[in-house]
């Protein structure tokens, strides 16, 4: 078992990679936005750090600058944020019910999208060793990021940044297609995603939401109604 | 900045934290209700695509090359490229169509 672990966590390293990566030229624009906001590179790192989430903490910093309070900065992250909470019910279903309390409090600093959805792509049950191995190699990426943002934000070329930061997107790509190869409800699925999130993006009122909620209120509809048309078979459920 | 900015991390880290520990620490059985379950499968999937378009179309200095990016990206994900190949794939189709593009 516990070599088992060591594996895990080795090829969450290997994995964490190109999460790692992407996180350098996102936490990038991240750290500009950081120092605009009166916050210095330790600060913005430590942010980073402890917080791991993009648009939590552009909206954390935005509402720090503006001077908010400390209970409407609690408000703000938890709609920022609320996603999360939807990922973290997916995982705990992906995970064995006899992980550890200690093993599920690391694996719950790991749920961001990028580490949620390669966890999720793990064949069968997930090793919480896996998810700590993928946060081991990419937080250290976001924190760093972060602090040469605020440091040197405008030396990085514009067309590099750019260019790096579809990567987190083509991470995502590789985590939703293969296995909609296999199902023809899945493939429908996901293109009806797609299509319906371009769609929350022109609708009057709801183009108005921030992205957070409408992926909340996209995932809760799409994915709710294809449970109740096409609910999966008990095999089927760990296998995303 | 008026107020204690360590203040303001931890209060952002900690209800970023709670949010993403309650359900890993709270739902420790299987859970046996199959729409929930059905529901629960389908999440990462719905939250990816949606996260993904048409935020990447955005992304990038030009449509173009973000629509190249993600037809790259999907062609090989397809195919069954790993993940690095897929996510390096699609930040060269960007850097190298970007040269001629903007």
């Amino acid at each position: 078992m516990a070599n088992e672990n060591k594996t895990w966590f080795i090829k969450g390293l290997r994995d964490g990679i190109p999460i790692s990566l992407g996180y350098l030229a996102v936490a990038f624009t991240l750290g500009i936005a950081a120092k605009n906001a009166g916050f210095t590179a330790f600060q913005a790192a430590l942010a980073s750090l402890t917080n791991n989430a993009s648009a939590g903490q552009f909206a954390g910093f935005t509402l720090a600058a503006a001077g908010a309070g400390y209970l409407e900065l609690a408000v703000m992250e938890f709609i920022v944020n609320a996603r999360y909470l939807l990922m973290s019910c997916a995982l705990s279903q992906k995970l064995s019910p006899k992980t550890s309390v200690l093993h599920r409090l690391f694996v719950s600093a790991g749920v961001t999208d990028e580490i949620f959805g390669v966890s999720m792509s793990a064949p069968g049950r997930l090793n919480p060793f896996y998810t700590m191995g993928l946060l081991a190699v990419a937080s250290p990426g976001w924190a760093s990021g972060t602090y040469l943002g605020v440091l040197m934000g405008n030396l990085l070329p514009v067309n590099v940044v750019r260019a790096l930061s579809v990567g987190l997107y083509g991470m995502f790509l590789a985590v939703i297609v293969p296995p909609a190869r296999k199902s023809r409800i899945l493939a429908g699925v996901i293109l009806i995603s797609m299509a319906a999130s371009f769609a929350f993006t022109r609708l009057p009122l709801i183009s108005k939401l921030s992205a957070g909620n409408r992926t909340i209120l996209l995932t809760v509809l799409i994915a709710g109604g294809a449970a109740a048309l096409f609910p999966v078979k008990e095999e089927e459920t760990h296998g995303a | 900045m008026e107020r204690n900015v360590y203040l303001y991390i931890l209060v952002m880290a900690a209800v970023t934290y709670a949010i993403r520990m309650l359900p890993l620490v709270l739902i420790r059985r299987e859970i046996t209700n199959r729409f929930i379950r059905s529901f629960l499968y389908y999440v990462p999937y719905v939250t990816l695509a949606v996260m993904t378009f048409p935020a990447i179309l955005s992304e990038t200095g030009s449509v173009w090359s973000a629509w190249a990016a993600l037809l790259t990206g999907a062609l090989l994900a397809f195919r069954g490229k790993s993940l690095l190949q897929v996510s390096v794939s699609a930040c060269l189709m960007v850097f190298v169509l970007e040269l001629f593009l903007v």
